[in-house]
Order: structure tokens, then C-alpha cells, then sequence
């Protein structure tokens, strides 16, 4: 009998779950996932709950119910892998020995990097919207807030789900306009970018609509530190923003235990091989969904796309076969902008977000990097979709590698 | 891509001036790179230089300034006296390295 372990039961863990259930042998393989939670959350929901839109019951389930027949399900805390010995140790004394080990443990958002975040204003006038705790919190904050200097803030990159800041900052603009006082409220995005994104096609984009709901960026921003005191923050090179409500997205951080293990870089992410998600280290270790280290972006449309690909390789490389379907990195992200409307980027290692229709080239339904009501469908429906057809591995009707069809490709000046 | 010159040497860079190709680059040359954008290197630059060039060599990727401060042992701040506003694109500039990947 084959052991095969997977670390966390989120969006990733709970889809390999799925799929390898379905690829694996009952009677040669048990299959375990462990998770600290057994509440599964509906990342994305998390953005809507400070506004009010999402309540949160809106976007928590059991994670039992997503977890398949004939995998054992166990709640509790990772405290290390020992990877020479082939064992999982859980803190309460647990061991759990595993002929093949999936890491899919993701990242968390770690207010206590940054010194002066996690401290008096925490939860006062320092928020977050990544844990619904957070979430919760800063929409009791926004209910009765009058107005004032507010600022939308990135720690460092890599984030979970790259274009939320902006999500939040568009849904702010719309919150305020609709409450009337937006002409009340200072509104900044504070970031260590150059610009509103990552890419330049995207970031033009994306900042010209920042300018039109009159948004100021301050780039090129590393904070060193949040006076709470005084009501500020302070980066690397001197500069010093003060605010009334500061909304940060934390440093993000991979688990701990995989620091304390030795599998982790600077930030506990998993060095893997980009195209299979093979561990470098250890050829019985992948590392899926957020904990690893691929250069995409950490987003649940990551996970998805990579698994599709994933499961296939998996069953080869166990069975002693090449890994023939390689990963390309296809990432594809619904961007809320307010008022109804929404974008939609779709984009992989080598190729930037374009312009264009997605899925059907010329047709969509969805517009790339174009403010459209349909996107903002698109992005509503996601929540069902999620629930229904992603977590438990069903067919979706979406290629796993980024297709160029479709896609406009236009010079930069 | 496009060839230039810099300082009698034929290299390759891309449309910012990056230098494309890890093993043209010289310590020399380095010292042209940095005197282009008005930083004179001493010993504490050259620390982080060497640092990035070497985790290049093994990693495939220009470290971040975090990953420089934690696994170099260089901290932040001494980063953006020595390159300052901008340090995490000024050192892969003068080490010839890619541009440090925003991250997506």
C-alpha cells in the first residue's frame, strides 16, 4: 500500500485530493490530507465582505464536505517534515509516514513582519481584508467611517491574488461615490511597484483607471515601518505617508514548518520545477497551488490550470514515466473595478495580459483588460463555480495552457 | 535585444539597457553600468553585487531585496543608502543581470 500525503485542504490540497482519488488505485494507494481548519474558505469572497456585499457566512463551508470518500481527512497542526526519514510530524505528537508528500499549504498574510503593523492601530485604524477576520473587522470600520486619508498599501510582492489591492481600491471608490462622500475621502495606493501592476500593458491599463476615479500611486514605496502613534507609514528611502484608515495587504509568508523542515526559501515558498512542480530537493515532494515557488501569480486560477496538468504528471512520475505535460504558468484573474462592471486578465510566464475575448476568440463572453458588466457576471458566478465544479475536480471548459488566440497584441510606444 | 558598447566592449542588452547575457559582464564593466547611473562603487556595493551574481549563478533568478537582506545579511536599509530610491533594479543593472521580476 502507497502513502501519499497532502499537506493543506485549501483550494489546491482539496483539488489534488480530487482528482488523485479518481487516478489512484483504492486498493494500492490511501491518500491523506491535513489541514489545522475545518472551515474551507472562499478566498475570493473575502474582498466583497468589507463592503458589505458578502456577508460572512457568505463565504465559509465545511471542509469535510469537499474532501472525497476513501481520503482520510485530519485536523491538526503541522509542526515539520523530515524528509530524509519520509515523515510528516504533527504537534500533537502525530506521525505521519508518506511514500509520496504534496505540500499545498499556500500563503498567509504576516502582519507581524512589518514592525508597528500588529500593534495599537491593529484593527483600529490599520487593517486587512486577506482573513474574513480582517475582513469582518475592517467592514464594521468602513460602516461608519465619514471620510479622511485612506491608504491602500503593499508590503511586498509576491501577494495572494496580485490584482486585489486594486480590486479593493476600485470597490472603495464605488462604496464611497455610492454613500456620497467620496469627495470626503484622500485616496492612495502606496506600493513597492513602479506603477498599479506588475506587467506594463496591464499596469498602463490599470493605472489610467486608477487616475480617472482620481487615485494617487505612490510607487516604487518599501515600508520599513508603521508609526502608529503618529499615524503613518515609513519606507526604506525616508518618505513618510500619513493616513486615517490604512487598509496594508502583510508580507506573505509559506508555513513555517516548511522553514523549520529546510524546504523553504527566504519566504517559506517550495523551489520546485516551474513546469511539473516537482520539488528540487526531493523527488517525492511537489508543492502545489501557493506554497510553491513558480513565477506566476498565487491565485486559485494557478492552481486550477497547473492541476489539470499536474494529475497527469503525477500518475507518470509514480509509475517511473517522463512528466510529459508541462506547466506554462497560464494564470487568469477576474478584477472587480465597481460599480457593476469588472476586467478580466488572462496571462502566462512568458506572455504578459493582452487585450482580446476570453474563452472564444472574438466572441468571449469575456472582455480582456476592457471594463465590462459581463466580467463582472464572470466574477459573481465564480463563487458557484468554485464550490460546484473546481474543488471537486469537474470538467470546466477552459484549456489548462494559456491559448494566444483571441488576444491583441499591441506595440508599446 | 541590441547590442551596445560599453566601454569599448560589445555586449548584449535588452530595450532598458539590461545586460542579457550572465557571462558578459566584467567587474569592469560593472564600474561603467554604475557610473551611468551616478553611483561610485565601494567595497559595501560591491558585497551585494558579488551576492547577486553568485545566487544567480545557482538560482536562476536576480534575488529580491528581501531575499539579499536575509539570505545575503545585508540589511535593507544599508540597500537603499548604497542604491538609492530604486535599489532592487539599480544592482541588477550594474550586475548585469535581468531586471528583478516584479512578480505577478
Amino acid at each position: 500500500m502507497k502513502r501519499l500525503v497532502i499537506l493543506g485542504g485549501g483550494t489546491a490540497g482539496t483539488m489534488a485530493a480530487n482528482r488523485l482519488r479518481r487516478r489512484l488505485d483504492p486498493g494500492d494507494w490511501k491518500i491523506s490530507v491535513v489541514d489545522k481548519s475545518e472551515i474551507h474558505y472562499y478566498q475570493p469572497g473575502h474582498l466583497f465582505v468589507p463592503f458589505g456585499i458578502y456577508r460572512p457566512q457568505d463565504v465559509v463551508k465545511p471542509r469535510r464536505r469537499f474532501i472525497p470518500d476513501g481520503v482520510d481527512l485530519i485536523f491538526g497542526e503541522i509542526a515539520q517534515v523530515v524528509p530524509a526519514e519520509n515523515r510528516v510530524l504533527l504537534t500533537d505528537g502525530q506521525e505521519l509516514p508518506y511514500d509520496y508528500l504534496i505540500i499545498a499549504t499556500g500563503t498567509s498574510p504576516r502582519p507581524d513582519q512589518t514592525p508597528g503593523m500588529a500593534e495599537t492601530e491593529w484593527r483600529k485604524s490599520v487593517h486587512e481584508f486577506y482573513t474574513l477576520e480582517g475582513a469582518t473587522a475592517l467592514g464594521e470600520r468602513l460602516a461608519d467611517w465619514d471620510g479622511g486619508r485612506m491608504l491602500v498599501q503593499i508590503v511586498d510582492m509576491p501577494i495572494k491574488c496580485p490584482v486585489a489591492p486594486l480590486e479593493f481600491t476600485f470597490l472603495a471608490d464605488a462604496f464611497f461615490a455610492e454613500r456620497g462622500i467620496r469627495d470626503r475621502v484622500d485616496l492612495t495606493l502606496v506600493t513597492p511597484l513602479e506603477g498599479a501592476f506588475t506587467k506594463p500593458i496591464a499596469s498602463k491599463h490599470l493605472g489610467s483607471i486608477l487616475g480617472e476615479r482620481g487615485v494617487r500611486i505612490e510607487g516604487d514605496f518599501v515600508v520599513e515601518r508603521i508609526d502608529p502613534d503618529r499615524k503613518t507609514v515609513v519606507s526604506y528611502d525616508g518618505r513618510e505617508i500619513p493616513f486615517d484608515l490604512l487598509v496594508t495587504v502583510p508580507l506573505h509568508m509559506g508555513a513555517d514548518y516548511l522553514a523549520a523542515s529546510g524546504l523553504g526559501d527566504e519566504l517559506n515558498y517550495v523551489p520546485v520545477d516551474k513546469c511539473t512542480l516537482l520539488s528540487k530537493a526531493y523527488a517525492n515532494i511537489f508543492a502545489i497551488g501557493d506554497a510553491s515557488d513558480i513565477p506566476t501569480s498565487k491565485a486559485g486560477s494557478v492552481a486550477h490550470f497547473s492541476l489539470e496538468l499536474f494529475e497527469d504528471n503525477f500518475v507518470s512520475h509514480v509509475r517511473g514515466r517522463a512528466m510529459t505535460r508541462p506547466f506554462d504558468g497560464h494564470a487568469n484573474c477576474f478584477i472587480e473595478s465597481g460599480h457593476g462592471k469588472g476586467l478580466l486578465i488572462d496571462f502566462n510566464y512568458d506572455t504578459e495580459p493582452l487585450p482580446g475575448k476570453y474563452p472564444l476568440p472574438g466572441i468571449g463572453p469575456f472582455s480582456l483588460l476592457r471594463e465590462t458588466e459581463a466580467n463582472h457576471w464572470g466574477k459573481m458566478m465564480f463563487r458557484w463555480v468554485y464550490w460546484n465544479l473546481l474543488l471537486p475536480g469537474k470538467p470546466m471548459p477552459l484549456e489548462p495552457l494559456m491559448s494566444m488566440a483571441g488576444k491583441e497584441v499591441e506595440v508599446l510606444p | 535585444m541590441a547590442l551596445a558598447t560599453i566601454a569599448g566592449t560589445q555586449v548584449h542588452v535588452d530595450d532598458e539597457g539590461f545586460l542579457t547575457e550572465y557571462d558578459e559582464w566584467t567587474e569592469g564593466l560593472a564600474q561603467v553600468l554604475a557610473a551611468q547611473i551616478a553611483i561610485e562603487l565601494t567595497e559595501p556595493h560591491w558585497k551585494a553585487i558579488h551576492f547577486l551574481r553568485e545566487d544567480f549563478k545557482q538560482h536562476g533568478e536576480t534575488a529580491t531585496i528581501r531575499r539579499i537582506t536575509t539570505v545575503g545579511g545585508i540589511p535593507t536599509k544599508d540597500l537603499f543608502t548604497l542604491f538609492p530610491k530604486q535599489p532592487a533594479k539599480k544592482m541588477a543593472y550594474i550586475a548585469g543581470l535581468p531586471k528583478p521580476r516584479g512578480c505577478v
